[in-house]
């Protein structure tokens, strides 16, 4: 075991893989500068900057994937994806069928997101749902070092174009990484903590919302069930299901605004296949729709709490009607 | 010219282009009977096409437009393939997904037809970066409008090719419309081909509607992007004969400006300088538009022919 950041877990991941297959590269606005040690260790073939357009970092991955790289970009701030959601959407995600399966796009778009760093909205807006609503694409939304490092080793390798969106308040702070090979396939959840009366579904940073909110229940004597999704595209459908057939009740938390958002996903799946086992209605709790605000406080109250899950949780066990979401 | 294929002959040039002209034909006559999809044709430009693509090797590679069929059919495209894709055939060059507007053909080095108007221009810089790192030598061409160079896309491309040196011949297909909107009204100037300059790059202007003007432009071109490994723009002048998409409409556009680009028409052109030099008689050009449409016969009979793809293919394909 290593101690490290989820900064130092990705380009740890991007540094070994640029190692094990002369095709991985990276570029996109001060790529070759931040990263220097990727530059020293690969040369500016394969570490590039960039101009500060997305759209054409997006469309020259594309491009460079279509015929045999494979590009991991970095477009910096996720509403900054807007510039480049053309080259993404139009392109990298549909291609490869419009095509009759010619071409494939191994690409990989990082991003930053997430509240954390009062950098209010125009840096800070999390766009997640918007791609899971693309088809062609894949993405992912880490909430440990450890599987930044290893869901950024799988994106890399996988065929098709992958959204990596970095919630920002996980950027610098440690966690453990195994030593070795750490490889996490895509698709797959994890339980992070197991229990038998509620099941908390998230994914980033508010994992570790529900992972201190399951603290708090534990001592007051409900046995809450913590699942990180990792992957919101393919979800992980059947472990989510199998959790909420056990347990019965679900609270579904994410920082992305309500509507038609992950969360609205997770709980129509478990109206149409776990209706029967469900002993109360699901709950989300998310952000507002509203743009993100800077003023850290702002910022607080717009990322879901652990006080409103375990209140959410509570209700919901002690089936009591007045469970509401809180936006 | 590449040393393993000889340079095209004025009768291959002619050749070619009434190949493009009767494939239209084909797809406009099939339009009168409709129902059939939309499309966007390309006659009036088939100098062009037949042109840059002739002055091309096997190994470089194509990235289009909505207005690709003469690209696709001067490097060698399989018109009954073509009109399979365009009528939602699984015998398509891409299994009936793509329809007319954004045919590939891998095995011809057509990487995309995009009719995102700016889409190719936005993927090229990729697709040279890997000729650049994976070798061979090979370079990119990608055809444009006059509209998609009005688009910050075009400058973004442009730009980066330059500081990358990325080995891309773009040509752009000023063929004086945008959809439905003249390109006075929209663009500074008459000519794409300065704005070259501002990236560091050189740059031509042929007449789009003379192919030996445009072959030889092309050949130019193309040699000084494999010898430098640097981007080339190259402007063919040239006129949409048709309206933006059939079926056919010009009711908007001056009848005067019509008629003096019908009076350059490209094939025209090159068949009375065949004719007044003695290459082609009469019955020999009769032959040869013949020729042509009986292609373009067998290619719709192909078409007809072959079956709509399964509907329980509808999601195959989508991921790798
Ligand atoms: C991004 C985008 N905007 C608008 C359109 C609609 N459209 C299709 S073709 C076209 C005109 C393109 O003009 P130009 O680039 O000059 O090419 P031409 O059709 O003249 O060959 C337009 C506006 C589109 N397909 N894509």
């Amino acid at each position: 075991m290593s101690l490290m950041t989820a900064h130092e877990a990705l380009d740890q991941a991007v540094a070994e893989e640029m190692h094990r297959d002369a095709r991985v590269l990276m570029f996109g606005e001060g790529v070759a500068t931040k990263r220097k040690h990727l530059l020293d260790a690969f040369g500016p073939q394969r570490v590039r900057n960039t101009p500060l357009a997305e759209g054409i970092i997006a469309g020259t991955a594309a491009g460079a994937a279509a015929t045999g790289l494979r590009p991991v970009v970095d477009l910096l701030f996720a509403p900054f994806l807007c510039f480049a959601m053309d080259e993404i959407v139009n392109s990298a995600g549909k291609l490869r069928y419009m095509s009759g399966g010619q071409f494939s796009f191994p690409m990989v778009v990082l991003t930053m997101t997430g509240g954390g760093w009062t950098v209010g909205a125009q840096h800070n807006h999390n766009l997640e749902a918007w791609f899971v609503h693309s088809p062609g694409l894949k993405v992912v939304m880490p909430s440990t070092p450890e599987d930044f490092k290893g869901l950024m080793k799988a994106a890399i390798r996988d065929e098709n174009p992958v959204l990596f969106f970095m919630d920002m308040a996980l950027a610098f702070v440690p966690g453990e990484v195994a030593e070795g090979e750490v490889f996490v396939p895509l698709g797959q959840a994890a339980i992070r903590r197991e229990g038998t009366e509620v099941t908390l579904i998230s994914y980033a940073k508010t994992v570790h919302t529900c992972l201190a909110a399951a603290e708090t229940l534990a001592e007051q004597g409900v046995s809450a069930e913590v699942i990180d999704l990792r992957t919101l595209k393919p979800l992980d459908e059947a472990t989510i299901l199998a959790s909420v057939r056990k347990t019965g009740r679900a609270v579904v938390v994410h920082e992305a605004s309500r509507l038609c958002g992950v969360g609205a996903e997770v709980t129509a799946l478990l109206s149409e296949q776990a209706f029967d086992a469900l002993k109360a209605p699901v709950v989300r709790l998310t952000g507002p729709d509203a743009p993100a605000p800077s003023s850290y406080p702002l910022e607080q109250a717009f990322t879901p709490q652990a006080d409103a899950i375990v209140q959410a949780a509570t209700q919901l066990v002690a089936r009591s009607p007045e469970v509401a979401p809180i936006w | 010219m590449h040393p393993s294929r000889p340079a095209p002959t004025r009768l291959d040039l002619l050749g070619a282009m009434l190949r493009i002209r009767a494939y239209e034909e084909k797809i406009v006559a099939f339009h009168e009977r409709g129902p059939f999809p939309h499309v966007c044709t390309s006659v009036g430009q088939e100098a062009t096409a037949v042109g840059v693509v002739s002055a091309l090797h096997p190994d470089d590679q194509i990235l289009t437009n909505h207005r690709s069929a003469g690209h696709l059919l001067a490097r060698g495209a399989d018109p009954g393939r073509l009109l399979a894709e365009v009528m939602g055939r699984s015998t398509g060059y891409c299994k009936g997904r793509s329809g007319t507007l954004h045919i590939s053909a891998k095995e011809l080095g057509v990487i995309l037809t995009s009719t995102i108007v700016g889409g190719e221009l936005s993927l090229a810089p990729g697709v040279a970066l890997s000729r650049s790192l994976l070798g061979g030598e090979g370079i990119v061409v990608c055809f444009f409008g006059d509209g998609a160079a009005c688009e910050g896309i075009f400058h973004e491309s442009l730009n980066l090719a330059s500081v990358w040196n990325l080995p891309v011949l773009y040509v752009c297909e000023n063929n004086q419309w945008q959809a439905f909107v003249h390109r006075k009204e929209t663009m500074v100037g008459d000519h794409i081909a300065p704005w070259a300059a501002s990236y560091g790059m050189d740059s031509l202007t042929v007449d789009g509607n003379d192919a030996e003007a445009v072959l030889e432009a092309a050949t130019r071109a193309a040699a000084q992007v494999r010898a430098t490994r640097r981007p080339f723009l190259l402007e063919a002048w040239t006129y949409r004969q048709r309206g933006h998409m059939e079926p056919h409409d010009q009711s908007y556009v001056d009848p005067a400006e019509i008629q003096t680009w019908l009076a350059k028409d490209p094939i025209a052109r090159l068949e009375e300088r065949l004719l007044a030099s003695g290459e082609l008689t009469r019955e020999g050009l009769e032959a040869l538009r013949a020729d042509a449409r009986a292609a373009m016969e067998a290619a719709a009979d192909f078409a007809t022919a072959s079956p709509y793809p399964d509907p329980s293919e509808l999601t195959a394909g989508v991921y790798a």
